[in-house]
Parts: C-alpha cells; sequence; structure tokens
C-alpha cells in the first residue's frame, strides 16, 4: 500500500508537497470509502428489507477477494475475477437464504447468531484453504500505471475504483427509487403483509435482495483486493468499518453508505497516517459523536 | 395464597440442591484432578462466571451484547498491567480491573444503550472491536499482538503458592461462589424483575413509570462488573493477556455459552460454559480448528436449539405433562 | 381546573397528518368516549398523551401541568395510565408476576438489588387481594401468553389501574371480544372509582353511548364533533362518517 512522505507539521500550507500530500491522502480515503461503500450498502439493502443484521457480510468480503484472487490467477483478467467470484459468492447467499435463514423467519436473534456461526466458519476454513500468509492481487494491466494530476503521479486504479464506486451508488439509487423493484422494495419494508397481499412475491424479493448484498461485498473483496490484499482477518476488520459506516450514515440508506463510507474511509486513512498506533480512535470519535446526537445515524430510520 | 405465588417463583430449593452439590463437587475436584485437569476446571469457573454475566444481559433484560468480551479484557489488561508494571498486590489490582470494566461499560452505555435490537448489537460490537484494535495497536502499553506475559499470580502471603493450581483453583473458587451467589440474588431481586419487565415490553414498563434507560445502563455496569471479575481471575490463571481477550471471537464464545445453555436461567449459560471450555479443550488437541467447530455450533444452536439446553429440558418435560 | 388539557395538537408522519389541531379538555372524574372510524387518529392521539408519541406541535396539561415534553415514565408517577390496543402483557411472566411489576412500579422500589422479590409480603398481599377483587386467582401462576383473550384484556386493565392512577386511557378495550366478555369488561369500567378520569377509544357504538359521559368525534385528524351522547347520535355528519367508512 503506497505510504505518502511522513507529514510535516511545520511546512507551508500550501507548498506544492503538502497539497500533493493532502490530496493524495483524501484520494487514498475516497477510494477506500468506495470499498466501504459496497460493503454497507449490501448490509443496509438486507437490513432494509429482512430485518437481518447479516453478520456473514465480512465473510463475503474475504471470500470473494480470495475467490477472485484464484481466477486472476488462472484468467489474468481481474474483471472477470470480479464478476465470477461476485457471482459464486451470490450463489452462496442465496442458499444461505433459502435454505436456512428462511427457516428463522422473524426471529431476530437466531437469525443473527447464524450469520455470526457463519462468519467463524468461513473465516476460519479461509485460512484451511488459503492459508495464513498475506495475498497481494494484481492490478488489471489498463490501471497498473500511474496518472499525473498536476505536479504528481497517482494509482489510476485508485481513480478507477472512485469512478467504479460512484457508478455502482448512482445504479443502486436508479434501482431503488426508478424501478418497480425498488417500489417493491420499498414496499416490503414498511409491510410485508401488504406488500404480500398486492402480490409481490416477498419471499423471492428476499432470495434476490440477500444475493445482491452478497454480490456487492465480494465486488469490493475482489476489486478492493490490488489495493488492500487478501489476507486472514480482512472479514473482521473491513466488517468494523462497515459497521461504523452504518452507524454513522444509518442502518438501511443507501445514501447513508455512500455518506457514511466516505467519512470512515478518509478518517480510517488520516488516522492510519497521523496515528498509526490509534488509527481506531479517529474512527471511535466521529461515531461516538453520532451516537450521543443521532444514535440512529445521519440518515437512518427510527 | 401466597403458596401460590411462591410456587411459581422458579423452583428455588430444587435449584438450591444443585447449585449445593455443585459446590461440594468443586470443592472436592483438586483432590482427585491432576494439576492439568485442575486448571481446566479453573477455565470452567471463569467462563461460567463470564457466562452468567452476559446472561444477566442477554437473558434476563434482553439486551443483546455483541461486545461482552470487551469489559472482560479491559478488566483482564488493567490487573495483568497492575500485577505485571506496578507490582500491585492483588487486593488492590482486582478491585481496580473490576472498576475499570465497570467504567467502560458506562462509556459503552451510554452510546449504546438509546438504540436496541440490531442497532444495539452492532454497536456493542463494534465498540469491542475498537477496543481490540486499541489493544493490538498501542504496543508500548498493551504489548500489541504479543500481549502482556509474565503476570504474576497473586501473593496472598499463605504458605500455599498460588503459582500452584490448587491453591489458586481455591482461590478462584472463592470467587466464583460469590460471584455466583450475588448475582442468583440480583436475578431474584426486584431489580432482576424489572429487567424481566424490560425484556419482555419495553412500552408497558414505561407506561407503568419505570425509567427503562436507567435500568439497562445499571444492569449494563453490572454485568460489565461480574465479566471484568472473570478477567481478571482468567489473567492471573493464564499469566498472560493480549488482545485475543478483548477479540470478537471471545464475544461470540461467551455468547454462545449463554445460548448453548438457555438464556434466561443463570444455570443454562454456567453449564453452557463448562460444555463449551470442555469441548474447546478436546477439539483443540485433535485440530486447529476449532473457530469453525465454534461455528457450526452455532449454525446448529441457530436452528435447532435457540432456546439452549435449558430450553429443550423444558419443553421435554412439558411434553411429559410436567408444570 | 380540567384533568386533561388538549391544545392544538398535531401530529405528522413525514408527508401524512396524522393529527390536525385537535384540542379538548376533560374534567375531572369524566367519562369522555373518542369515537371515530379507522385512521381518524385515535391510537396516535394517546400515543402523544401517554408519551410514547411526540407531538409535532400543540400542548398537552395533565392537572395544569405541561407534560408536552415530559417523558412517558413521568408520566405515570404524575398519574396518568394507559392501556393498550394490541395485548401488551409481559407474556413469559406469569399473571402473578406481572401484577407485581405493576404494583412495585408504584412503590419505586426497583432499584433493589439485594432483597427477594418473594419476600415482599406486603406486594404479594396487594396482588392476590386484586386477583380474588377481578376473580382471576385461578390463573395466577400461568403465563400470560398462556391465558384466554378474555383474560388478558382484563389483565390489561388491571395492570393499568395497579398504579392508581388519577387519569386513564382505554385504548379499545372491548375489541375482540366476545358478546359475554364485552359486558364483563363494561361492568368493570363501569365499576371503576368515581374519581378517576376516563378517556376511552370504542368502536362499538352500543358501548360507548352506554359508557359516555361526553364524546368526541374525531375524523382524518381532525376533531369533528364533541358533546353528549344525545347529541352525538343525532349530529347528522357522525352518522355519515360511519355509514360511509365502516
Amino acid at each position: 500500500m503506497e505510504r505518502p512522505p511522513a507529514a510535516e507539521p511545520y511546512a507551508k500550507l500550501w507548498s506544492s508537497d503538502r497539497l500533493m500530500f493532502w490530496v493524495i491522502q483524501t484520494l487514498n480515503g475516497i477510494s477506500f470509502g468506495m470499498l466501504l461503500f459496497l460493503l454497507a450498502a449490501g448490509l443496509s439493502l438486507i437490513y432494509g428489507l429482512m430485518k437481518i443484521l447479516n453478520l456473514t457480510h465480512g465473510s463475503f468480503y474475504l471470500w470473494g477477494g480470495y475467490i477472485g484472487l484464484m481466477v486472476v490467477h488462472s484468467t489474468g483478467s481481474l474483471f472477470l475475477a470480479a464478476l465470477l467470484s461476485s457471482l459464486a459468492i451470490a450463489l452462496i447467499g442465496m442458499l444461505m437464504e433459502r435454505l436456512l435463514l428462511r427457516r428463522l423467519h422473524l426471529q431476530e436473534l437466531p437469525q443473527t447468531l447464524l450469520t455470526f456461526g457463519f462468519l467463524f466458519i468461513f473465516s476460519d476454513l479461509a485460512i484451511f484453504i488459503w492459508g495464513g500468509n498475506p495475498q497481494t492481487m494484481p492490478k488489471p494491466a489498463m490501471f497498473s500505471q500511474s496518472v499525473q494530476l498536476g505536479d504528481f503521479f497517482y494509482p489510476s486504479y485508485r481513480l478507477f475504483i472512485i469512478a467504479f464506486g460512484l457508478l455502482v451508488a448512482a445504479l443502486l439509487w436508479w434501482l431503488q427509487e426508478g424501478t418497480r423493484l425498488g417500489a417493491m422494495l420499498r414496499a416490503g419494508v414498511d409491510d410485508e403483509e401488504t406488500a404480500r397481499a398486492l402480490g409481490i412475491n416477498v419471499s423471492l424479493l428476499f432470495t434476490l435482495v440477500f444475493a445482491l448484498g452478497a454480490f456487492l461485498a465480494a465486488l469490493g473483496g475482489t476489486m478492493g483486493g490490488p489495493i488492500m490484499g487478501v489476507y486472514p482477518g480482512a472479514d473482521f476488520e473491513v466488517m468494523l468499518l462497515g459497521f461504523v459506516v452504518v452507524i454513522v450514515g444509518g442502518l438501511g440508506s443507501l445514501k447513508g453508505a455512500l455518506v457514511g463510507g466516505l467519512i470512515v474511509g478518509l478518517l480510517d486513512n488520516f488516522g492510519k497516517v497521523f496515528f498509526p498506533e490509534f488509527a481506531l480512535f479517529t474512527i471511535f470519535a466521529p461515531m461516538a459523536l453520532i451516537l450521543a446526537v443521532r444514535p440512529h445515524g445521519l440518515f437512518g430510520q427510527e | 395464597m401466597s403458596n401460590l405465588a411462591v410456587r411459581r417463583m422458579p423452583r428455588s430449593s430444587g435449584l438450591a440442591a444443585l447449585w449445593s452439590m455443585g459446590v461440594i463437587v468443586l470443592v472436592t475436584l483438586p483432590l482427585v484432578l491432576s494439576p492439568y485437569y485442575v486448571g481446566l476446571v479453573v477455565k470452567m469457573m471463569v467462563f461460567a462466571l463470564f457466562a452468567m454475566s452476559l446472561d444477566l444481559l442477554l437473558g434476563y433484560a434482553g439486551m443483546p451484547s455483541l461486545g461482552h468480551a470487551a469489559y472482560f479484557g479491559m478488566a483482564a489488561y488493567t490487573t495483568g498491567l497492575l500485577a505485571l508494571k506496578a507490582g500491585s498486590t492483588v487486593w488492590f489490582a482486582l478491585p481496580a480491573g473490576i472498576a475499570m470494566a465497570a467504567l467502560t461499560s458506562i462509556v459503552f452505555g451510554l452510546l449504546a444503550l438509546r438504540t436496541r435490537g440490531s442497532y444495539f448489537l452492532m454497536i456493542t460490537l463494534a465498540l469491542s472491536q475498537v477496543l481490540w484494535g486499541i489493544a493490538f495497536g498501542w504496543r508500548s502499553l498493551t504489548g500489541g499482538d504479543d500481549g502482556l506475559p509474565e503476570v504474576p499470580r497473586p501473593n496472598l502471603s499463605l504458605s500455599w503458592s498460588m503459582s500452584d493450581n490448587t491453591p489458586f483453583y481455591y482461590f478462584v473458587l472463592l470467587f466464583f461462589v460469590v460471584g455466583t451467589v450475588l448475582l442468583v440474588r440480583i436475578v431474584a431481586s426486584p431489580f432482576g424483575y424489572v429487567l424481566r419487565g424490560i425484556r419482555e415490553s419495553e412500552t408497558r414498563m414505561l407506561v407503568l413509570g419505570y425509567d427503562v434507560w436507567r435500568y439497562k445502563l445499571v444492569a449494563f455496569v453490572v454485568a460489565a462488573a461480574f465479566a471484568g471479575l472473570a478477567g481478571c481471575l482468567y489473567v492471573y490463571f493464564n499469566r498472560f493477556v493480549s488482545p485475543d481477550y478483548v477479540h470478537v471471537v471471545r464475544s461470540a464464545e461467551v455468547l454462545l455459552m449463554v445460548i448453548l445453555g438457555g438464556a434466561g436461567t443463570l444455570l443454562g449459560p454456567a453449564v453452557g460454559a463448562m460444555l463449551i471450555v470442555l469441548l474447546e479443550n478436546l477439539i483443540s488437541t485433535y485440530t486447529e480448528r476449532w473457530v469453525t467447530v465454534l461455528g457450526i455450533i452455532y449454525v446448529l444452536v441457530a436452528l435447532l436449539a435457540p432456546n439452549g439446553i435449558a430450553g429443550l429440558i423444558a419443553s421435554l418435560r412439558k411434553q411429559r405433562g410436567g408444570p | 381546573m380540567s384533568a386533561l388539557v388538549v391544545e392544538v395538537l398535531s401530529r405528522n408522519f413525514g408527508g401524512l397528518r396524522a393529527l390536525s389541531d385537535v384540542s379538548l379538555a376533560v374534567e375531572p372524574g369524566e367519562r369522555r368516549l373518542i369515537i371515530g372510524p379507522n385512521g381518524a387518529g385515535k391510537t396516535t392521539l394517546f400515543n402523544i398523551l401517554s408519551g410514547a408519541l411526540t407531538a409535532s406541535s400543540g400542548k398537552v396539561t395533565l392537572f395544569d401541568r405541561d407534560i408536552t415534553q415530559v417523558p412517558a415514565y413521568e408520566r405515570a408517577k404524575m398519574g396518568l395510565a394507559r392501556t393498550f390496543q394490541v395485548t401488551n402483557l409481559f407474556p413469559r411472566l406469569t399473571v402473578m408476576e406481572n401484577l407485581l411489576l405493576a404494583l412495585q412500579a408504584a412503590e419505586q422500589s426497583g432499584f433493589c438489588l439485594h432483597r427477594r422479590m418473594r419476600d415482599n409480603r406486603a406486594l404479594f398481599a396487594q396482588a392476590n387481594a386484586l386477583l380474588e377483587q377481578w376473580n382471576l386467582s385461578a390463573i395466577s401462576a400461568q403465563p400470560a401468553k398462556a391465558i384466554s383473550y378474555g383474560e388478558q384484556r382484563q389483565l390489561d386493565l388491571i395492570l393499568a389501574m395497579a398504579t392508581q392512577p388519577k387519569v386513564l386511557l382505554l385504548d379499545e378495550p372491548t375489541a375482540g371480544l366476545s358478546a359475554a366478555e364485552v359486558v364483563r369488561v363494561v361492568g368493570m369500567v363501569r365499576g371503576l372509582p368515581k374519581e378517576i378520569t376516563i378517556l376511552m377509544i370504542e368502536h362499538d357504538m352500543d358501548v360507548a353511548f352506554d359508557l359516555a359521559e361526553r364524546i368526541t368525534v374525531l375524523h382524518q385528524g381532525c376533531v369533528l364533533a364533541e358533546g353528549d351522547v344525545e347529541t352525538i347520535r343525532k349530529h347528522p355528519q357522525v352518522t355519515e362518517i360511519y355509514l360511509g367508512a365502516d
């Protein structure tokens, strides 16, 4: 992971070096924030519709990365890897929902326990299958070079991630607001019985949304591979940040996932740069602030 | 008249007999077990205490906390650091550990308690992971990933050294019995009933005039204090503390102990804890995949027995036409 | 001094105006019925009165004290109690335990961690007395979720009364009951002490006209009419909204 030269507190604020530092770090934070958005969006979608807090989400991210890695090693294409791994994880998610979660319909705690259990199974199996060493994922050839921005160079892949994240955000927004599926989603959220009465196939909707959430998480895991690497423990780390994102942004809100993702991404990045030992404090402080002022997040529902 | 009511209070005479038998067994065990197994029973007692503390929160108050290890670990680190670096005696280090656990729970509680259900679950998890991150990252204080080794056992100036497992066993047993008696007392108290009421219907409790938020906070702190006690005992036992004490896996283990034993029964989680400790000990001799097994048990319990062993026993009794 | 005064109360849910400028005043000891078709805002009004919801605008006064911002649990201490339209008991606790919790609330001894609940003989005596008074002693050891629906509604009412309120909000106490059970509940309500002020939401017109001293009619969040039984019975608009809606 690229690191800038250490911050010099007494350098002139607007010197070219200083500016470069801030721009680079901000872009780093935003690009990381986009990965968090992918994770949080899935989490929010699933919770918003099904009222399930999917703790397996971190596993979807991790396994998305590992499966993507395997595909990249055999085909050389990151984009193909992203697609295939996300589909694979979506399938796993679908099976999980259809076969297991469904049986615990409306039992919030057992559902959470189930997803919790899978988190551990997947986490440990990943170590078993792929070993305990961190692995790197190569960037796609198209984006392996740096781009010149003014005086300095910046990895084009990270810029691509930012654009990609915005694209996915736009797509999800369109899905939620502009399509029948989205209307069904919102109807399903408000009242399941009424939705069923209106002829909406709620059970199919549940499965699709869960699969979509898993898809997004895995997408994040694969696309994030070249930036973050693929390593054991990433599931817990990313999931923690994902939680902070929905705590800050509001669980169940797409807007919250994006805004929260950006905030947490920036804070996490700057935290690691300025206080490497206490990076989590920079996350903790705004989280505590939100909890004190708006316990359900910036855009959360009561 | 009040016979009817007393009969409905949990068959206390039966349970008391059970607990007494348990204590007698525990007192005599070190005489028959090897030091290794004595240590294992110490571990079982520590986690039984830990699990019962979470049961107060989850089983009685209906507050699903996924980050209970935060207080366990906070106390362990405090006591460990004081004993190791400041040479504190157990008379200071132990209460200090519990106090730090309680303090942490006040801070976390203030943040988390305005939410319920999934939000609460998520926030408690996130807060405990933040603590883990601090324990992991603050190498100069906590030793980071390596932890703090060589924490000395309590020095009670007795003729038996606490470094031997057997005297230490009785040290822990004492706290275990006292802790359990206190918890049983609390659960049977008016406060305990208020918690049950909150679990069953918060809105009703509010309308009746109970300041639900305040009761939850007190429950949170009391539960954290007992978890802290368990943490202090554990760090003395292991002579070691590491970020594992506050990791989400630790929170998951204790939560499973509660669920497996049967939330809301105190005895159930104690038994659940002992079972899980035994199981982990057994499984770990054959494979490194304990975490996978933990996950599988989670899935099975969630699907098949969400009310735990106590729940299974209760439904069996009902089937046979019992009370 | 009025027992309960509502001034220009409004409540919005997003774009929906559930209550618009509702005002009413209830005198001490009065039996006031709140009627109106579904969606008129009756339960929203009760939720604001009991503190479960906050008003978007307006004021609520209890015995001349402004309680608009007062949290729900404090209103209970000021003498307000309510029952619930949808069963809201402590399902897994026994009938006795349900009662004990209600009675203990009045005593405010909840923060006691060291005494044993079952040692409080006085509390048990009170609970047993109430059970005997309402003929529910037989089911005292049953979990609340296991007793019959009619018994649950009775328990609902007893819990509300256990806190010895000055103002009682009854939210559709006869909902879902058989004819015989309705008679029993009406008897219970009629037998309540005259000093207690009672506001009652009711769907059953016969019950409403039977128990009411004054009636407030809500329609689409506004007060449509208010008056004694005869006035409301003959009110043309009231019959219209009911014939139309029901």
